[in-house]
């Protein structure tokens, strides 16, 4: 069905359609929006998940945790202090391996208070162990909540999925929106290792210095594997229902000198900028990076690259761009900006092309490079 | 692409007009994004939200620096905010109430949204409705259809007096 939506209902409709069998719940801005969503779909009867309101994001996760652990299909979201706040949590849900789906609409962290978009919110967890995927339209973000639980619950990866979209930016834009019917895309959870709650038992959960480090490369390996299964998901996703995604977008990619990279909307308003640099004769183009754990194999050789990251490493850098460095070995114009929202237009994208310093940080708004 | 800002003041429904307005267009068989800029919001304070519509899908977030239609729903806001920042040359202003002649330099048309909502008892926390009239002002001055004006404002209010309001400025307003 075509509609119109904002990014956080079209992330509280695909919950709707894959039906979880608990949601727990903490409002923030600016998530709130989808849980109160949610909220209103149970209390109206068109989901008949059981939703636990918690008194703070820490117990959401947990209570996330308590249910999966049974086998139950679970979905929680936040944003910013709230993903801080929940993060001994969020370790857990991927160390117990415990597929829960959490959509984090990026928010700065303060102090300076700040509700506004920045990405280093979840950046801060990208060693959790939780895979973590960027969108950039309505749709996108509800295309790829769907995927994300098919994803998440996978026998080769029983793992968290964070869905990240952009606070504001995203989850209060209005776009137009496709529904699917769903159909037998996501199939019913198995959770292999499900606690069997007619038959209590205790679990000792302490793993010696023998054994810790056997989990640990048990995440990794499920990792790994990720990067097909999504592939597949994806794949299967465009066969059904027509949209085509993959772990970054590429917008006049194929024959360009000089790529901007980004995340989530930027990275769309970054293809408006290469369109503008075309005109003007400059080969442009543009990778807007969905997957960020796991991280993708790019081949960027024979390019020049403008990195934007909305996030900041202190003392290190931009994430993303050093990312790339690190996995592409490729010396990009690394460009911070959109910080806590700032303000970047598609004209600014093309002045950090055509003012690019390969090797060079730059941070938008402040005067000089460093 | 054609480019919407509207002024209003937090909880004049500034952002439920964007949503509206979004909508009628998709209705139309456009493209369209409403983008309110959130700021520190509290109740009174200007606010402006943005709608782009096209007929190609929309890749921009940022703020409208140069609109084709501004759009004040509360006057008083001019006093505090220069409405016409950036509007493009050949743009329009929409503006409630009875002073056109306050916009300088640009084709405005006036009309009466806060008496249009008295009259249809469109009062909500004692304030008039703005948002659901505007709909039937921007149709007629061919931004939007007046039936997708219809859809959009029933697709988000039960209360048909809302519609009745669009109508009513639809037919008052002068072209």
């Amino acid at each position: 069905m075509l509609t119109v939506a904002t990014g956080n209902k079209a992330v509280a409709a695909a919950v709707k359609a894959v039906r979880p069998d608990v949601i727990a719940a903490y409002p923030i801005t600016p998530q709130t929006e989808i849980v109160e969503q949610i909220a209103e779909y149970v209390t109206a009867g068109e989901m008949d998940s059981r939703y636990i309101p918690v008194e703070s994001e820490h117990s959401a996760m947990a209570a996330c945790v308590g249910a999966s652990i049974t086998g139950a299909r679970t979905f929680t979201a936040t944003s910013s202090h709230g993903l801080a706040y929940m993060h001994e949590m969020v370790n857990w849900a991927a160390g117990a391996r415990l597929p829960i789906v959490m959509a984090n609409v990026n928010r700065a962290m303060g102090p300076g208070w700040n509700v506004w978009a920045e990405h280093t919110d979840a950046f801060q967890e990208r060693d959790t162990g939780w895979l973590q995927v960027y969108v950039s339209t309505v749709q996108e973000a509800y295309d790829t909540t769907l995927m994300a639980f098919r994803i998440a619950e996978h026998q080769d990866v029983i793992l968290p999925v964070m869905v990240n979209l952009d606070g504001f930016l995203l989850s209060h834009s209005m776009q137009s929106l496709e529904t699917v019917t769903l159909g037998d895309f996501v199939p019913p959870f198995h959770l292999p290792h499900a606690i069997d709650i007619a038959n209590p038992a205790g679990y000792g959960t302490l793993t010696g210095p023998d054994q810790h480090f056997k989990f640990r490369w048990e995440i990794e390996q499920s990792m790994r594997k990720s990067v097909a299964v999504i592939r597949e998901t994806e794949q299967d996703f465009a066969g059904r229902f027509g949209r085509n995604y993959g772990v970054a977008e590429e917008y006049r990619y194929e024959d360009a000198d000089v790529v901007v990279i980004a995340m989530g909307t930027l990275g769309k308003e970054a293809e408006v900028a290469v369109d503008i640099l075309r005109d003007e004769g400059v080969r442009a183009g543009s990778l807007r990076v969905r997957w960020f754990r796991p991280f993708p194999d790019l081949d960027l050789s024979g390019r020049e690259l403008v990195v934007i990251d909305r996030d900041y490493s202190f003392g290190f850098g931009g994430v993303l761009a050093h990312s790339l460095v690190a996995k592409s070995r490729v010396e990009p114009y690394s460009v911070i900006a959109g910080l806590g929202g700032q303000e970047v237009t598609y004209d600014d994208i093309a002045g950090f092309v055509r003012d690019r310093k390969p090797g060079q940080e730059s941070w938008f708004g402040v005067n000089g490079n460093v | 692409m054609y480019e919407i800002r509207i002024h209003s003041r937090g909880g004049q429904g500034g952002v439920t007009a964007a949503r509206l307005l979004a909508i009628a267009a998709f209705r139309d068989g456009k493209h369209a994004t409403a983008c309110p800029f959130y700021g520190a919001e509290r109740r009174g304070a200007p606010v402006v939200s943005y709608v782009r519509i096209d007929d190609r899908p929309i890749r921009v977030y940022s703020q409208i620096r140069n609109p084709d239609l501004v759009v004040v729903l509360d006057p008083s806001v001019m006093e505090v905010v220069d409405v016409l920042h950036g509007l493009k040359p050949g743009g329009q202003v929409l503006i409630n109430g009875s002073d056109a002649e306050k916009i300088q330099g640009y084709p405005a048309h006036a009309i009466d949204l806060t008496g249009i909502a008295l009259r249809e008892n469109l009062v909500v926390a004692g304030s008039p409705i703005l948002n659901t009239p505007v709909l039937g002002a921007l149709a007629k001055m061919g931004i939007i259809s007046v039936d997708s004006a219809r859809t959009a404002i029933r697709e988000m209010f039960a209360d048909e007096r809302n519609v009745k309001a669009a109508e009513a400025a639809y037919t008052e307003l002068v072209i």
